[in-house]
């Protein structure tokens, strides 16, 4: 053996190989998007898994492999979604004093992001397992992997469709409410943290501290909201 | 920051217990951070101890995602096979749930009285 097959048989083994690459991939995916002005398309998560993806697969490299050390990573989705009780503890004052406007666009907005993706789907005719997997997609991850896998879909593929939800509603938010001539941060992030989950709300910090806040607290209230609607949507449209 | 990150790991692992014991169909970190926002209300002072190190995670937040967004390479073949309809379906729902949702916002913020941000 080669000393560069046995180093490469020692890394591919271990976790710290895929941990430090994804960590290395997106610090300069975050360089490159902050050297575009964070334009909306700029988005770290979308150059991360470009880059990446294309060297698991140049590298022959399974995903179970790359995912023992980045894992680590995932884990901390976890701690992350306790963390957002800071911003909102801070901004406790303004969000009281908003509590009718947050739950219903939180009512609306999940329901409307759900039933829409289902009912489209249908009408597409994918195929049912995709449909199931597509019914929690704008609920952050780990909550829709569990859902995903408690009505009969794929978690793998749930995953795939959140982030891809995530980036999505990242690009599209500025545009659109600009748009949309909406200037009050408060509903531009709660609809973004409703429709796009964390990554979502990973956009609304970059933008404004107000609407990172309320982008984290619709991200939260739609994961609760999500765990009990996503069956009854898709028994209604199944 | 090993103190934030105590408390952080604590509230997460409370919130597990509580939710797979009591059969709640919210997802464990959720609970947790009702959890903390509970106990950051009744004791302020926490928020000074732990603030640094919870918007430290958040301001990295994107990059939480990229493992599970990897995962495409997994998917490439169903994914290539609908590619159409499913990007019409992530589009078409993304974007009418944010302007549903906003439209919903500012309806009942004007309803109720409330004023701009």
């Amino acid at each position: 053996m080669t000393d560069v097959a046995r180093i490469w048989s020692y890394l591919s083994t271990e976790p710290l190989l895929w941990l430090t690459c994804t960590i290395v991939v997106y610090v300069g995916a975050e360089a490159v998007a902050l050297r575009l002005g964070r334009r909306a398309l700029a988005n770290p998560v979308l150059f991360s898994v470009l880059i990446i993806a294309p060297i698991l697969w140049l590298s022959g490299t399974p995903y179970e492999t790359y995912f023992e050390g980045a894992q680590f990573i995932h884990f901390l989705l976890g701690p992350a979604t306790v963390a957002l009780a800071v911003p909102l503890h801070a901004n406790l004052r303004t969000v009281a004093r908003t509590a009718g406007p947050i739950l219903a666009a939180l009512v609306v907005g999940s329901v409307v992001a759900a039933l829409s993706a289902v009912w489209l789907a249908k009408a597409f005719g994918l195929s049912d397992q995709v449909i199931v997997s597509l019914s929690p997609k704008s609920t952050t991850a780990p909550v829709a992997l569990g859902i995903s896998e408690a009505l009969g879909g794929l978690p793998t593929l749930t995953a795939v469709l959140v982030i891809l939800t995530g980036i999505i509603g990242a690009i599209t938010v500025t545009p659109l409410m600009n748009a949309m001539g909406i200037t009050d941060w408060r509903a531009r992030g709660f609809a973004v943290g409703v429709a796009a989950h964390g990554i979502g709300t990973a956009r609304a910090f970059q933008v404004n501290e107000l609407a990172g806040t309320f982008a984290g607290i619709g991200m939260a209230l739609n994961a609760i909201l999500t765990s009990l609607i996503a069956p009854l949507i898709v028994a209604l449209v199944l | 920051m090993i103190n934030a990150i105590a408390v952080i790991l604590s509230c997460q692992l409370a919130g597990e217990v509580a939710a797979r014991g009591l059969g709640l169909p919210v997802p464990g970190p959720v609970l947790g951070f009702v959890l903390l926002l509970i106990l950051l209300m009744l004791r302020p002072a926490l928020a000074e101890a732990i603030g640094g190190t919870a918007r430290g995670i958040l301001a990295h937040l994107s990059l939480l995602f990229v493992p599970a967004g990897v995962g495409v390479v997994g998917n490439l073949d169903l994914l290539s096979r609908n590619w159409f309809p499913i990007a019409v379906v992530l589009v078409v729902s993304t974007v009418i749930a944010m302007i549903a949702s906003v439209l919903t916002f500012l309806a009942v913020n004007r309803l109720s009285g409330g004023g701009h941000d």
